[in-house]
C-alpha cells in the first residue's frame, strides 16, 4: 500500500510544487489575466458608459444579427448533424470512413479561408458573381455571407458529438422499435432522441459559441457595413479601431460572458452525460 | 453485425445519405474546390508572384516562425499543466482545469484586444516588460503571445487522456528496479507521453498558421514586420486581387491539410503498432 501511494504521486514534494507552480503561474498569466482584463477595461469609464455602450444602436443592430446567424446556423447544422449521425451510426455503407473524415475538414480550414471560399464563390469577380448581380442577389457583404461563413465554421460541431455516441449506442434499439411497427419519425423522436438528448445539447453549446464568437471567417464576407453587416465581435474591431476602447471592451464583455456561460454549461453538461453513462452501464449490468 | 446493418430494417438510408452528401457538398466541398481551382488554375508566373514576392515571403516566415516558436512553449508547459492536472490534488485544479479551455470559448476578437492591452506599454504586463527593453505589442513577441494563447488548450486535452493512460505498473517497475525518480519520468514517462505530445503540437502548430482575430489586434501589422499571412489574404481581397488571396490561401490550405493528415496517419500508426505489441 505504501508502495502504490508513493508510486501514484512518486515525485518528490519540491518537484511537485515547481509543477503545480509552474502551471498556475502559466495558465493565470497567459489566460486568466487576459479575462479579467477584458472586464476592468469594461468598467474603466464607469457603469453608465458601460450601460450607454452595450445600448448603442450600432451593438444592438450587431447584436441581433449575432443572434439571428447563430440561430440559422445551428437550425442547419443541427438538421444535418441529426441526418449524418443516423446514417454514419445506424447504416454501414462504402465510404464512411471517408464521409466521416469529409465532415471533420471544417476543423482544419483556416478562418480566414472559411470566409475566403465563399467571397470566391459569389463575390464581384467569383464563379457566381454576375449571375447574382444579374438577379439582383448579393450573398457577400450581406447577412447571407455571413450566415453561409458561420454555417461552414460550426460545420462539424454537431455531427462530431453525436456520431461517437450513436454509434455505441448500436441500432439494437431501433430495429426493436420497427418489429414492434413503429415509423421512422416514431422511433427518432421515441427511441433515439431520448438517448442523444445531452449529446445534442452539448454540441448545441459548442457550436454555438464558435457561431457568435467567429470573426475571421465573418470579417471577410461582411464588408463591415455598420448597422447591416456587423456582428458583434465585427462591432468590437470597429470600436476598438477607432480608439473608442472603452467601448470596445464594454462589447467584448458580453462575448467574455458567453464565453464562461459555455463553459459552465460545458462542464454541467460533461458532468450529466457522465452519470447517464454510469446509470447505463449499471442497467447493462443489472 | 456489419453485414447485418447493410440490409438494415431501419428506414432512413436513401434520405440521410442524400441530405447528408447534399449538405456537405453546397457547404464545403464546393466552395472549398472552389478555392482550389481559383488558386492553382493560374500561370505559374502569376502564382509565383503573388505567394513569393518579397513582402508575402516575409509573412510565411514570419507565421511559420512565430506558430513554430508558440507551440514549442506549449509543448513545454502543456506537458507538465497535463501532468499536475492528472496526477496533483490541489486547491484550485478544478478551476485550473477550466481555464484552459477559455480559449477555445472566448471569441478570438476579444482574445486579440485583451492580450494587446495586457501587452502595451502601459499595460498590466507591458509596463513591466518595457524597463527591460522588451517591446510585447506590435512586435513578433506579440504574435507569439497570442499564438501561444490559442493553442495550449490543444496540447493540454491531448496529452492529458495519454497521462491518464498511462500503466501504473510500468512507473513501478521502473521504480522497483531502482531507477530514480527523475530518470522514470525522463525514460519511461516521457517515451510513453511522446506520441500524444507531438499530435498536441501539431494540431496546436496548425492552428496557429492560419489563426487572425488574435493576432492582428497585438501585431500592428506593419509590412515585412509583423503582418501575417492570414492578413496578407484579407489585404488582397480588398484590393480585389481575388487570385492572389486564392494563391495564398491555397498554400496554406494545403500546409494545414498535410499537417493534420500526419497527426491522424501517426494515431492509427501508434494504434496499430500498440495493438501488435500487445
Amino acid at each position: 500500500m505504501a508502495i502504490t501511494s508513493r508510486h501514484r504521486h512518486g515525485e518528490p514534494v519540491w518537484m511537485r510544487n515547481l509543477f503545480i507552480g509552474a502551471s498556475v503561474a502559466f495558465v493565470g498569466l497567459l489566460i486568466l489575466l487576459p479575462v479579467i482584463s477584458v472586464f476592468t477595461e469594461a468598467f474603466r469609464k464607469g457603469f453608465s458608459f458601460y450601460l450607454r455602450s452595450i445600448s448603442d444602436p450600432l451593438a444592438l443592430s450587431a447584436l441581433r444579427l449575432t443572434l439571428i446567424t447563430a440561430a440559422v446556423t445551428l437550425a442547419a447544422n443541427l438538421v444535418f448533424g441529426l441526418a449524418a449521425s443516423w446514417l454514419i451510426a445506424k447504416f454501414s455503407f462504402p465510404g464512411r470512413n471517408v464521409l466521416l473524415s469529409l465532415i471533420d475538414l471544417p476543423f482544419a480550414v483556416s478562418p480566414v479561408i472559411s470566409g475566403l471560399v465563399f467571397v470566391l464563390l459569389f463575390g464581384a469577380q467569383g464563379w457566381f458573381g454576375d449571375a447574382l448581380s444579374n438577379h439582383g442577389i448579393q450573398i457577400v457583404f450581406a447577412m447571407p455571407g455571413v450566415i453561409l461563413a458561420t454555417i461552414f465554421v460550426t460545420f462539424p460541431f454537431i455531427a462530431r458529438e453525436l456520431i461517437p455516441l450513436m454509434q455505441e449506442q448500436g441500432a439494437e434499439e431501433e430495429e426493436a422499435a420497427v418489429l414492434l411497427g413503429a415509423n421512422g419519425w416514431q422511433i427518432f423522436r421515441r427511441v433515439t432522441l431520448p438517448n442523444i438528448r445531452w449529446a445534442l445539447v452539448y454540441g448545441v453549446v459548442l457550436a454555438n459559441a464558435r457561431a457568435m464568437g467567429d470573426f475571421g471567417a465573418v470579417s471577410v464576407v461582411s464588408g463591415h457595413i455598420r448597422g447591416r453587416t456587423n456582428t458583434l465581435p465585427l462591432h468590437v474591431e470597429i470600436l476598438y479601431n477607432e480608439y473608442n476602447f472603452s467601448a470596445a471592451f464594454a462589447v467584448a464583455s458580453l462575448l467574455a460572458l458567453l464565453a464562461l456561460v459555455t463553459l459552465v454549461a460545458k462542464a454541467a453538461l460533461e458532468w450529466r452525460i457522465r452519470a447517464e453513462e454510469r446509470t447505463a452501464v449499471m442497467e447493462d449490468v443489472a | 453485425m456489419s453485414r447485418l446493418r447493410q440490409h438494415s430494417v431501419i428506414p432512413g438510408f436513401g434520405l440521410t445519405l442524400g441530405y447528408t452528401l447534399s449538405y456537405l457538398s453546397l457547404i464545403v466541398l464546393i466552395p472549398l474546390s472552389a478555392l482550389a481551382v481559383k488558386g492553382a488554375a493560374q500561370p505559374w508566373a502569376q502564382f509565383s508572384e503573388a505567394v513569393f514576392d518579397p513582402r508575402t515571403l516575409a509573412a510565411w516566415r514570419l507565421t511559420f516562425g512565430t506558430a513554430l516558436i508558440a507551440s514549442l512553449i506549449n509543448a513545454f508547459f502543456g506537458l507538465i499543466i497535463a501532468w499536475t492536472l492528472v496526477r496533483y490534488d490541489f486547491p484550485g485544479r478544478r478551476i485550473l482545469d477550466a481555464l484552459i479551455d477559455v480559449p477555445f470559448a472566448l471569441p478570438t476578437a476579444v482574445s486579440g484586444i485583451a492580450l494587446t492591452a495586457i501587452y502595451s506599454q502601459n499595460g498590466w504586463m507591458g509596463r513591466w516588460l518595457q524597463p527591460l527593453g522588451i517591446k510585447a505589442a506590435f512586435s513578433p513577441l506579440g504574435i507569439v503571445i497570442a499564438l501561444t494563447f490559442i493553442g495550449l488548450p490543444f496540447i493540454v486535452r491531448t496529452v492529458q487522456p495519454a497521462v491518464d493512460d498511462l500503466d501504473p505498473a510500468v512507473e513501478e517497475a521502473a521504480s522497483l528496479l531502482g531507477a530514480s525518480r527523475l530518470t522514470t519520468l525522463w525514460k519511461v514517462i516521457l517515451p510513453a507521453l511522446q506520441p500524444a505530445l507531438i499530435a498536441g503540437f501539431i494540431t496546436a502548430f496548425a492552428r496557429a498558421l492560419g489563426e487572425y482575430g488574435s493576432v492582428i489586434f497585438i501585431s500592428g501589422n506593419m509590412p515585412m514586420k509583423t503582418e501575417i499571412a492570414s492578413l496578407l489574404i484579407v489585404t488582397k481581397l480588398e484590393q480585389f486581387d481575388y487570385a492572389g488571396a486564392a494563391a495564398i490561401g491555397l498554400l496554406m490550405l494545403v500546409s494545414s491539410f498535410v499537417l493534420l493528415f500526419l497527426v491522424n496517419a501517426g494515431q492509427w500508426w501508434s494504434t496499430r503498432h500498440l495493438r501488435r505489441v500487445s
